[in-house]
């Protein structure tokens, strides 16, 4: 009798694993890695004393996708980008937001507003944007070329090339440097960027994800593909390093703060929301990743050769080559497809 | 007064973490989504890793598992007889088991990623080791994001998983045996060939399991050390579950994989016979 007792109070001792109990509200904010100057966090729960945060982060959009489309925990606010917003409005994967809620949305700048991936305004608020272009070291290649997409498929470049191990952004820049839309999903010119990625294959040292920045850094290779905002996070720290967006045009990117249907808290996400857009803290965010905000009334606050750098805030209206990744199922099928066959070959 | 009791939260812990994922694993792979948006059963996937890029990925995987497993083997088992023989040596002397299997053993408590991330400092072209062979002037060498970085990265994290059953094998030789052979006029090469080596095959099968099995599916090694260059069957599942939402096929190649480990264990255990306490360790 006396075991048995044991062996129930042993599978009892196991029971608060599967019930963890919160008197607070929790909400679940899922972002990009290294993407938030955590202090934030505690500042928020310091002024909200009824919510917890539970922060979590992702590598990938595709990645965060999975994750809020199984349902595996009921976020509450998530960090995507523009085609992925597009992609769970299609999948009516997100609540709509209450502006009302937010008082502090008029600190977003009215040019990164309505964009074509929401284009009534209804789901999303830009965090931070930003472009793509080459980060390269400028002892290791010959300036000139790093105008163009064309220098990172040069044979002359061999085993310097680092590439993202990212399809959509690494399919999108070889369309580009042949000519074509990055949004394109034509067969015809999807089986030319494969064959120029194939072709890529041998003079590429390695596909990463975030560890480049620190492989730019020490020197490890002569270029790889960035987005602006790590760019600038590398030249900090490596004098010799710089960044180019090619003349063929390049991807113009937005990161924003979403809601998913999967919320329990709309009220108390919107207020973290509302919170991430005061302006001085999209300041001290800004500050810490080193990313172009979308806040311009937070960019106002940072320092002058910061906010008026013309790499890092570029004018839009200047830009006319850009493109903002869109989504569509068959493209996004078609790339898959694309980038498993490159990585087989 | 066998207490079966005793195991029943054994048993349920094996039903829920072990049995039931399986299961789910199995239906995910068999569950098809067909182009009209409905759902059914069928062993299409399965079909579809039988493909000719695939296969290719899945010998490359085989021979890379190999080549590993013979490297462990051929480092392993020296290191793992040297050990036991001067483990036993002192045990006849009556000392304390030596601190010396610990050390070797020590690493393996350490985060598997952070000694796997750390070869990168080493290996890097301006890492450690390029250093050091400048300091002398010695040529560099490039071998980070290639098959051999590969084949040492899994090497080294699987190494202990070799030793550990050849030397606990080795160690429970009772010397007397060897005592004998060389008083019947065999020469100490002959003993080892004709009297060691049999008697520590178990340990070297269940060392060649231990290495073999993981070093076929592990992923992050090659993401680390091939530079995302290298595609292994890890790899593949990897993509399929985190990149490609390709839930069904991922599984469906985890359980063709699982099958074969079932079917090589079993072969394995055959040169086991008779040494059943052996099999594991």
């Amino acid at each position: 009798m006396k075991k048995i007792m044991a062996c129930l109070l042993a599978v009892l001792l196991t029971v608060p694993f599967f019930a963890g109990c919160e008197s607070k509200t929790v909400i679940n904010v899922y972002n990009v890695g290294d993407y938030i100057d955590e202090e934030v966090i505690s500042m928020f729960e310091e002024e909200y004393p009824g919510i917890k945060v539970n922060y979590e982060t992702f590598y990938t959009n595709e990645e965060m996708y999975i994750k809020v489309k199984n349902n595996s925990t009921a976020y509450d606010v998530v960090f995507p980008s523009d085609y992925m917003v597009e992609r769970m409005i299609e999948e009516n994967m997100l609540n709509k937001i209450n502006y009302d809620n937010i008082p502090n949305f008029k600190n977003i700048g009215e040019q990164y507003q309505k964009l074509d991936y929401d284009p009534q305004g209804e789901y999303s608020v830009p965090y931070m944007w930003g472009t793509m272009g080459i980060l390269y070291n400028k002892d290791m290649v010959d300036e000139k070329d790093m105008d163009s997409w064309k220098a990172m498929y040069d044979d002359k470049y061999k085993g310097d090339i680092f590439m993202l191990d990212s399809e959509r952004d690494m399919i999108s820049i070889t369309l580009k440097s042949l000519g074509y839309s990055m949004n394109s999903y034509d067969d015809a010119e999807l089986e030319k960027a494969k064959n120029a990625l194939i072709a890529q294959k041998p003079l590429v040292k390695a596909y990463c994800g975030d560890e480049v920045k620190d492989k730019m850094i020490a020197n490890e290779g002569a270029m790889t593909i960035a987005w602006s905002g790590d760019a600038f996070y590398c030249m900090d720290l490596n004098k010799s390093l710089r960044y180019s967006v090619p003349k063929e045009g390049s991807n113009l990117w937005f990161d924003n703060m979403v809601i998913p249907n999967t919320s329990k808290h709309q009220k108390e996400a919107e207020l973290f929301i509302d919170f991430m857009c005061r302006p001085e803290i999209a300041k001290k965010n800004a500050e810490y990743i080193g990313y172009s905000t979308a806040n311009e009334e937070g960019r106002k606050l940072l320092a002058d050769e910061v906010k008026n750098n013309e790499l890092r805030y570029p004018d839009l209206s200047k830009l006319d080559n850009m493109e903002i990744f869109t989504y569509n199922s068959e493209l996004s099928e078609k790339y898959s497809k694309l980038w498993q066959s490159v990585k087989v070959k | 007064m066998y207490k079966k009791y005793l195991s029943y939260p054994h048993l349920m812990w094996m039903l829920i973490f072990v049995l039931v994922p399986i299961v789910i694993i199995f239906l995910y792979s068999i569950n098809v989504l067909s182009t009209n948006g409905t759902t059914g059963f069928s062993f299409e996937n399965y079909k579809n890793f039988f493909d000719i890029t695939y296969m290719k990925i899945f010998g490359y995987s085989l021979w890379i598992a190999f080549l590993s497993t013979v490297f462990c083997l051929g480092f392993g088992y020296p290191v793992a007889y040297i050990l036991a023989k001067r483990e036993r040596e002192r045990l006849a002397k009556g000392k304390k088991s030596s601190t010396m299997f610990m050390l070797f053993v020590m690493p393996m408590w350490m985060n598997m990623m952070l000694r796997t991330y750390s070869w990168l400092t080493i290996l890097e072209s301006n890492g450690l080791l390029n250093t050091l062979l400048g300091f002398f002037g010695l040529p560099q060498v490039n071998i980070l994001y290639t098959t051999a970085a590969v084949v040492l990265g899994m090497v080294y994290d699987f190494i202990p998983f070799m030793i550990l059953p050849v030397y606990s094998v080795l160690v429970k030789i009772d010397p007397s045996i060897n005592e004998a052979a060389e008083d019947l006029g065999a020469s100490p090469i002959k003993v080892f060939f004709k009297v060691t080596i049999p008697m520590s095959l178990p340990g070297v099968v269940s060392g060649i399991t231990m290495v073999f099995l993981p070093s076929i599916t592990t992923f992050y090694i090659s993401n680390i050390f091939g530079g995302g260059q290298i595609m292994l069957v890890g790899n593949l599942i990897e993509q399929q579950f985190l990149v490609a939402n390709n839930w069904n096929f991922g599984s469906a190649i985890a359980i063709v994989m699982m099958v074969l480990m079932f079917l090589s264990m079993k072969i394995m255990n055959l040169f086991n016979k008779g040494n059943k306490q052996m099999a594991m360790f």
